[in-house]
C-alpha cells in the first residue's frame, strides 16, 4: 500500500499538523498541548488502530497502522501513540479487549523476563519501558510454567521507577511485585517474546526513518536559507555532499523499515525471513540515526544546538528510539547467530528470498 | 518542500522465483562442468564465449527487449534476478554484461532499424561484446571536455583521438562512444558531442591493454586514426549526446552489481566463523547482513519502480552511492572480523586469497561509472540544492 492510499495515516498526519506542531510544542513550558492532541487521536480511534473491532478497537490493518507510525516519526511525536498501538496489538494476540486509555508494553528490552506465578500474579522487572509513567495500563508478555501468557495490568498495581530517554520522554523501570493482572490469557501458539521484540523493533524503525525524513527536509530548507560568505550554504559542495549522504541514510532507513513493516503485514509466521527483515531494519535505522543526526546538526551550525530550535526534537528521538525493543548490537548478535547457524551457503538464498 | 524520497517495499513476483531456480540449476551445472570456479573471482579468463552463448540460449540476454530483435519481452524484475544470481556466483559475464545492460538499450532507442535487426539478435545469442567509450585522458568526470573528434566526410565520419579506461575493448566487437562533432558553445558547454556505434574491426583502431593494480587486464587505451564510421552508425541527434542520458542511467546505477561486487568475502567469512560464532563475530556478521539486506531491498525497490514506469533518478543514484561505498568497505570489515577466526578454519586460505583480491579491487568501485563525488552532485541536484 502506498501512503496516499492510507486514509488512517492521512488522518493521523492531519492531527499531527494541527495539534503536534514541533515549533509550538517546543515553545510550550507546561505540556498543555498533550491533552488536546491525545483527545483528537483517541477520537479518531488511532491508539487502538491494531485492535480488532470485537476487542473494542478500530480494526485498521497492520499496514495502515504502520503508516501512522511513519507519520508519528516524521513529527517526532512525544505521546504514547506507538506504545498504545503496540499494547493493543499484543493484547489482541490473546483476544483481550483493550481499554480506551493510554497504554504501554513490557518487556521493552529483550533481556528482561516477566514471570507468571502459579497464583496468576506477575513478578519481575522491565527496564526502559517507554511512557510507563503517565500511562494507565500496561500490556505484559509473561513466562509461566505452562508457557507464555499475555496480561492486561493497571499501571497503578506496578511500581514505577521513573527515568527519561535522551529526548526527555519517559523511559521507566516497571517492577511487578506479585502484580495482579486485570485480564490474563495464554498467548497463541508460536507467539513469544521475540515476536513482541521484532514488532517493537519495526515500530521504532519506522519512527526513526520518519524522523530522518524530517531532518532531511528541514536541513535542506535551512541550507537554502542560511547565507555565509555571501552565498547560500547549499551552494557549497561540502554541504551538498553532506546532505546527499543524509539523503542516503534516510533512504536506507526508509527502505529497511518499510520493507520490514510490509513483511510483518503480510507474514504468516515469525520465521527466519521475518527475523532478517525486522532485525536488519532496527540495525540499519539505528546506524542511519547516528550518521543522519550528525549531518543534520552539522548543516545547522550553532542554531541547531539550541533548545529553541526544533531540530533536537527529531535528532534526539531518533537516537533514543535506537535503545527500545533491542539495541542494534543485540539484533546484530542475534542476526549474526541466525546466519551462522544456517551456514554460509544459505546466506544468499535467505537474502534473495526477500 | 523537498520531493519525498520513495522506496516502496516491492517484492519480486512468483515468476521470478521459478526463474531464480532455473538460473541456479544452470550455474550449478556450469560449475560442475568446470566452466568457472565460484570461489575464484580473481580469474584472468573471465571472457567465456561458450558460456555466453549458453546464457543466450537460455533466453537470459535481452530479456526485456522486443521479440522481433531476439528479445524475450520479460520484466525488468526477471532480468534483475538473473543478474544477481550470476553476480553472486561469480559467473564470467564479461562478454555480455555491458551489451545486455547498457549498449542494447541505447541501440534500441537510437539505432536505425537495419542495425537493430543486425546486432540486437546477436547480443541476445551472447555472441557480441560491447565497450563504452566515454573517458579520455583529459576527460573523466567532466565528460563534456571530450576531444576525440568525428569529422564529417563522404558517407560518414573520420574519428581521430583516443579513449581510455575502456573496459573490455580488447575483446569487444563494438564500442558505443561519444565524439566531438562541434565545439561547445558559450551558452551550452555540453553541446557538440555525438554518440556513435563503432565496429572495433574498423581499420585504424589500436587497442593497448592497461594493467590494473589487481594484476588483471580489464581496461585499455583505444587509439583512433582516421577510423571511418558510416552515417547510419550515428546514434541519436548530432551534437546532442548530452540529451540522451535517459532513464537507462537509473538501471545502470541501481542494479545488483552496484553492491555485490565483493559479496563473496562475506560468504567466506560466515563459512570461516562456523555455526557458533562468538558475540563479536556474530555482531559483525549481523550488521553486515543488515546492510546487505537493506541495499538489496533498495535496489529491488528502484527496479520495481522503474518497471512500473516511474523515474526514480535520485533514488537510483543513492543506491549506487551507498551501495558502492558498502561494497568497498566490506572487505575491510570482513578482514577485521577474520582476525578473530581460528586460522585452522578449513577455508582460511580461500578467505585470505579472496580478501587480498577484494581489497585490491575496492578502490575502483567508487570511481567506475561515475565517482562518488559526481553521484553526490546528482543527488544534491535532486534535493534542490543546485
Ligand atoms: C575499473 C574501471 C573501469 C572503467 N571502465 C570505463 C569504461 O569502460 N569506459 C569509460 O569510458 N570509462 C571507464 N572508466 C573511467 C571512469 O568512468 C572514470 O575514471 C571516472 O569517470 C572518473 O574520471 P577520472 O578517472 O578522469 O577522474 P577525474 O574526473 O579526474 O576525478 C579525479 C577526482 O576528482 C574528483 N572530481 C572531479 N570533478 C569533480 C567535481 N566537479 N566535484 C568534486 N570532485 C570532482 C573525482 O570525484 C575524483 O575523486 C573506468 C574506470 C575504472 C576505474
Amino acid at each position: 500500500m502506498t501512503e496516499s492510499e492510507n486514509i488512517v495515516a492521512e488522518t493521523a498526519e492531519r492531527i499531527f499538523a494541527d495539534l503536534a506542531d514541533a515549533q509550538t510544542i517546543n515553545g510550550s513550558k507546561d505540556g498543555a498541548w498533550k491533552g488536546p492532541l491525545w483527545h483528537a487521536l483517541a477520537e479518531a480511534g488511532l491508539p487502538l488502530s491494531w485492535v480488532p473491532e470485537d476487542c473494542d478497537g478500530s480494526g485498521a490493518s497492520l499496514a495502515e497502522g504502520f503508516g501512522v507510525l511513519s507519520a508519528a516519526g516524521r513529527s517526532a511525536l512525544a505521546v504514547p501513540l506507538a506504545e498504545t498501538m503496540l499494547a493493543g496489538w499484543l493484547l489482541a494476540q490473546a483476544k483481550i479487549a483493550s481499554p480506551s486509555d493510554t497504554m504501554t508494553v513490557a518487556p521493552a528490552n529483550p533481556k528482561d523476563r516477566i514471570a507468571l506465578n502459579a497464583d496468576g500474579t506477575l513478578s519481575g522487572r522491565a527496564r526502559g519501558v517507554p511512557f510507563a509513567k503517565g500511562a494507565r495500563f500496561i500490556a505484559v508478555l509473561a513466562h509461566g510454567a505452562d508457557g507464555i501468557a499475555i496480561a492486561l495490568v493497571a499501571i497503578a498495581s506496578c511500581r514505577i521507577d521513573p527515568g527519561l530517554n535522551l529526548a526527555d520522554d519517559p523511559s521507566d523501570t516497571v517492577i511487578f511485585n506479585n502484580a495482579k493482572p486485570l485480564v490474563l490469557k495464554p498467548a497463541p501458539a508460536g507467539f513469544d517474546q521475540t515476536a513482541l521484540m521484532l514488532m517493537g523493533a519495526v515500530t521504532r524503525s519506522l519512527q526513526i526513518a520518519g524522523a530522518l525524513e524530517s531532518m532531511l527536509e528541514i536541513s535542506v530548507r535551512y541550507s537554502n536559507e542560511r547565507v555565509a560568505f555571501e552565498k547560500k550554504i547549499s551552494k557549497f559542495q561540502a554541504v551538498q555532499h553532506n546532505l546527499a549522504k543524509l539523503a542516503g541514510e534516510t533512504s536506507a532507513a526508509l527502505a529497511a523499515a518499510s520493507s520490514a513493516a510490509d513483511a510483518i503485514a503480510n507474514a504468516e509466521a515469525f520465521d527466519d525471513a521475518l527475523f532478517l527483515e525486522a532485525a536488519a531494519a532496527k540495525i540499519r535505522c539505528a546506524e542511519a540515526a547516528e550518521k543522519g543526526a550528525a549531518i543534520a546538526h552539522q548543516v545547522h551550525g550553532a542554531i541547531g544546538f539550541t533548545q529553541e530550535h526544533i531540530l533536537h526534537r527529531y535528532s534526539l528521538r531518533a537516537l533514543a528510539w535506537r535503545d527500545d525493543f533491542g539495541h542494534e548490537s543485540h539484533w546484530g548478535v542475534e542476526l549474526g547467530k541466525l546466519v551462522a547457524a544456517r551456514g554460509a551457503d544459505e546466506l544468499w538464498p535467505l537474502v534473495a528470498s526477500r | 518542500m523537498t520531493a519525498a524520497l520513495r522506496f516502496d517495499p516491492i517484492r519480486l513476483p512468483p515468476e521470478c522465483e521459478v526463474l531464480r531456480q532455473e538460473v541456479r540449476a544452470f550455474l550449478a551445472d556450469e560449475i560442475a562442468a568446470g566452466t568457472f570456479d565460484p570461489h575464484k573471482p580473481q580469474r584472468e579468463d573471465s571472457d567465456a564465449p561458450e558460456f555466453s552463448r549458453r546464457v543466450g540460449e537460455r533466453g537470459w540476454l535481452g530479456m526485456t527487449w522486443p521479440k522481433k530483435y531476439g528479445g524475450h519481452e520479460r520484466s525488468f524484475l526477471e532480468r534483475y534476478v538473473v543478474t544477481e544470481e550470476m553476480r553472486v556466483a561469480n559467473a564470467p559475464t564479461r562478454r555480455f554484461f555491458v551489451a545486455d545492460r547498457q549498449s542494447g538499450p541505447v541501440l534500441l532507442k537510437y539505432a536505425p532499424e537495419h542495425i537493430k535487426m543486425d546486432i540486437l539478435p546477436r547480443i541476445c545469442r551472447g555472441e557480441v561484446c560491447f565497450s563504452i567509450g566515454m573517458s579520455e585522458p583529459n576527460s573523466g568526470s567532466d565528460l563534456f571536455a571530450a576531444k576525440t573528434k568525428a569529422t564529417k566526410t563522404d558517407g560518414g565520419f573520420l574519428i581521430n583521438g583516443s579513449k581510455i579506461w575502456t573496459t573490455s575493448a580488447h575483446i569487444a566487437d563494438y564500442m558505443i562512444a561519444i565524439f566531438r562533432t562541434s565545439p561547445s558553445t558559450k551558452e551550452n558547454r555540453r553541446h557538440g558531442l555525438t554518440q556513435f556505434l563503432v565496429d572495433m574491426k574498423s581499420p585504424g583502431i589500436k587497442v593497448n591493454p592497461i594493467a590494473q593494480m589487481t594484476g588483471l587486464y580489464e581496461f585499455n587505451e583505444v587509439v583512433f586514426e582516421d577510423v571511418f564510421v558510416p552515417d547510419d552508425h550515428m546514434l541519436g541527434e548530432i551534437d546532442g549526446a548530452w540529451k540522451q542520458a535517459t532513464s537507462e542511467l537509473a538501471y545502470e546505477r541501481s542494479g545488483p552489481e552496484r553492491f555485490l561486487e565483493t559479496y563473496y568475502v562475506l560468504t567466506e567469512l560466515v563459512r570461516a566463523v562456523g555455526p557458533n560464532p562468538d558475540s563479536r563475530g556474530a555482531e559483525g556478521i549481523g550488521r553486515l547482513v543488515a546492510q546487505l539486506h537493506t541495499m538489496r531491498r533498495m535496489s529491488v525497490s528502484v527496479a520495481g519502480m522503474l518497471q512500473a514506469g516511474r523515474e526514480p533518478v535520485v533514488e537510483a543514484s543513492i543506491v549506487k552511492d551507498i551501495g558502492t561505498i558498502w561494497e568497498q568497505q566490506l572487505p575491510h570489515r570482513v578482514r577485521e572480523l577474520a582476525a578473530f577466526v581460528d586460522s585452522d578454519a578449513s577455508n582460511h586460505a580461500t578467505l585470505d586469497e579472496q580478501l587480498a583480491f577484494a581489497i585490491k579491487t575496492a578502490p575502483k568501485l567508487t570511481i567506475q561509472g561515475g565517482t562518488t563525488e559526481v553521484l553526490r552532485g546528482i543527488i544534491a541536484r535532486g534535493l534542490g540544492l543546485r
